[in-house]
């Protein structure tokens, strides 16, 4: 590998600024904040007791949760979706994955920004509701995990349904007909037949959007209001306003092992596939 | 060697890209004339490069880290004016340099925190309160305890301000401490205030709450003064109060970095600023209370009668402590805020 000399960029790419900043954050988070921020010496384990405390802990434990939730909703939605597509003539099926691409085209902010204004207490569709006379209050809807969770799965989505239509779209046809003419009903057809067959999509698919979420901290500031943290969020304030970079390394050191561990179980799954 | 300049070029690209302005500014977006680097230029021929930062812990990370480099001229709360002096970042400012500190109200010629603007002057000052609409709430806001433990119809309808000082700062009053309290067990008991009183929030929101209270999705707001003018100034009937607690003097300094370049250049930018026809540009455009009186007297009869709280005396505001740095406290500040944002 190395004698191909095509692989130098991306090898200087990676070791400068991925390998080397890791190494600083990791060697950071064994020291302690200085009085006015900055790094000072002293060689010790304080920051990983701290993580470890539970106020902090429950943060780590609400982000696995709103993350699991958010990945698993996406795939509920996304298979019937990707499947769907799959069932069209494969012209019509390049303008329906365009479709699904479109959100891309706006800011992620502004389509974020967009839920505050459908969700919050005057806001549409709190208004039809009271309009039509299912509710006389506004439910509280901005501002809760349910926002969050609706914000991850809209900007998230995509993925999903582009990588199970990928499994899907290379599944051989054949399979279905045989199972179906051998009797199966179009449950036991979808269930044992094609789930298992494009399961290396869905877990690529559940596994991506997870990762994103759990990291994540514009969503859940802008839709959670800063009433509940996740741990995007606990590290960002570390960072930019408790100034503590050797706490915040210890957690996105923290963060970093969760997500890599899942890739890693990601690529296990896809080679045991193979 | 050839090989390795074409992997160090675009480095030096970068690097050439981003040169070179005479002076370097760092600003809250929106916090001076959007232009003023532009009207600097052609008032004394210094070109300037104004970066922005998003809050005052952002910027004092980054020239903490940096020592100062690569900026001229900095916009800080006074604490953190004071910490960047307490670390030997800052040059000292020379009075000769600055013809228009004269312009300056006396209030703002003897802070306590830098007796004589020694290392930093003046740029903006005022209070926090509670800011509110009067024709949504149940009762007047009087006291801390009205935004901290709001009657039951104004639950899940009032935002508190996340930044350190000032979140703190309202339970310390509501205490009875000091808003520079260093004593540990003191800052147990505000924060037990504080968690209890994250269950009555709407959001914690620094920079937008007043459309929020314009929106009638919150009622009370806890605010900087300067900040609930913007709702005022789309709804007359938002109104802002100091609670009978008391509140915070606040001051924005403008402070020269001792690693600047072109100390003489960073004068005459702080020099222009205290113009008093700038000084009324500030005040008429961002709604904030300034040290700039020459700019205040001309302005100010304009304003009052939308905005009352831009006729608070420097006398009035003066009666409130303070924020200064709490030194090593601040590590118990930071570590108890964010106990209770993670909370």
């Amino acid at each position: 590998m190395f004698n191909n000399k095509l692989v130098l960029p991306g090898l200087v790419w990676i070791s400068l600024f991925l390998l080397i900043p890791c190494l600083i954050v990791f060697t950071y988070s064994f020291f302690e904040r200085g009085v006015y921020g900055g790094i000072e010496y002293n060689f010790n384990f304080e920051n990983y007791t701290r993580s470890f405390k539970w106020t902090y802990f429950k943060i780590l434990l609400t982000s696995g949760q709103i993350a699991f939730i958010s990945a698993s909703v996406a795939v509920f939605i996304g298979f019937p979706a990707a499947y769907f597509i799959t069932k069209f003539d494969s012209k019509i099926q390049i303008f329906l994955l365009f479709f699904i691409m479109l959100p891309f085209w706006s800011n992620y902010l502004i389509r974020t920004y967009s839920w505050m204004v459908l969700l919050n207490n005057q806001g549409l569709i709190n208004n039809a509701l009271i309009q039509i006379g299912i509710i006389e209050e506004p439910i509280r809807m901005l501002y809760t995990k349910f926002s969050v969770v609706v914000g991850l799965v809209y900007n998230y989505l995509p993925f999903v349904v582009l990588s199970i239509y990928a499994s899907l779209s290379t599944m051989n046809k054949e399979v279905i007909e045989a199972s179906e003419d051998l009797g199966g009903n179009f449950f036991n057809t979808l269930f044992r037949i094609i789930v298992p067959m494009c399961l290396p999509g869905i877990v690529a698919g559940f596994i991506f959007v997870f990762v994103l979420s759990i990291g994540n901290f514009i969503t859940p500031d802008l839709l959670g209001g800063g009433r509940f943290l996740m741990i995007g969020n606990l590290i960002y304030d570390q960072f930019l306003s408790a100034r503590d970079w050797p706490f915040g390394s210890s957690l996105s050191l923290i963060l970093v092992i969760i997500m890599l561990s899942l890739l890693f179980l990601q690529s296990l799954i896809l080679a045991r596939k193979k | 060697m050839r090989k390795l300049i074409f992997l160090v070029l675009p480095f030096f690209l970068i690097i050439h890209a981003t040169a070179k302005a005479d002076i370097v500014v760092s600003n809250w977006d929106g916090y001076s004339p959007s232009d003023i680097m532009d009207t600097f230029e052609g008032a004394t021929g210094i070109s300037g490069e104004m970066a922005f930062h998003a809050t005052n812990e952002e910027i004092m990370g980054k020239v903490v880290a940096s020592k100062g480099a690569g900026y001229d001229v900095l916009f800080v709360s006074s604490p953190f004016a004071e910490a960047l002096h307490k670390l030997g970042l800052l040059s000292y400012i020379d009075h000769n340099k600055i013809p228009n500190m004269k312009n300056l109200d006396n209030w703002a010629m003897n802070l306590d925190y830098d007796m004589g603007n020694q290392f930093q002057v003046p740029y903006a000052w005022g209070t926090t309160g509670i800011c509110y609409r009067s024709d949504l709430v149940s009762k007047e806001p009087t006291s801390w305890n009205d935004l901290l433990n709001p009657s039951s119809d104004m639950v899940g309808k009032v935002t508190m301000l996340s930044t350190d000082r000032w979140l703190l700062a309202a339970g310390q009053l509501l205490a009875g401490y000091s808003v520079n309290d260093t004593n540990p067990e003191h800052m147990a008991n505000v924060a037990d205030i504080l968690k209890s009183a994250k269950g009555n929030l709407l959001s914690y929101d620094d920079t937008t709450f007043y459309s929020k209270l314009v929106s009638g999705e919150a009622v009370m707001a806890h605010a900087w003064d300067g900040w609930c003018n913007y709702a005022i100034w789309e709804n007359p009937d938002v109104k802002f109060m100091i609670p009978e607690e008391g509140s915070d003097l606040w001051v924005d300094t403008m402070v020269i970095l001792k690693s600047s370049d072109n100390k003489d250049e960073a004068h005459a930018f702080i020099n222009y600023i205290l113009d008093e026809d700038i000084g009324s540009w500030t005040i008429e455009n961002i709604l904030y209370k300034t040290p700039n009186k020459a700019a205040m007297d001309k302005t100010i009869p304009g304003l009052v009668e939308a905005f009352p709280n831009m006729g608070m005396t420097p006398q009035y505001m003066m009666s409130f402590e303070t924020l200064k740095d709490v030194g090593d406290a601040a590590k118990l500040y930071a570590t108890t805020v964010s106990d209770i944002l993670a909370d």
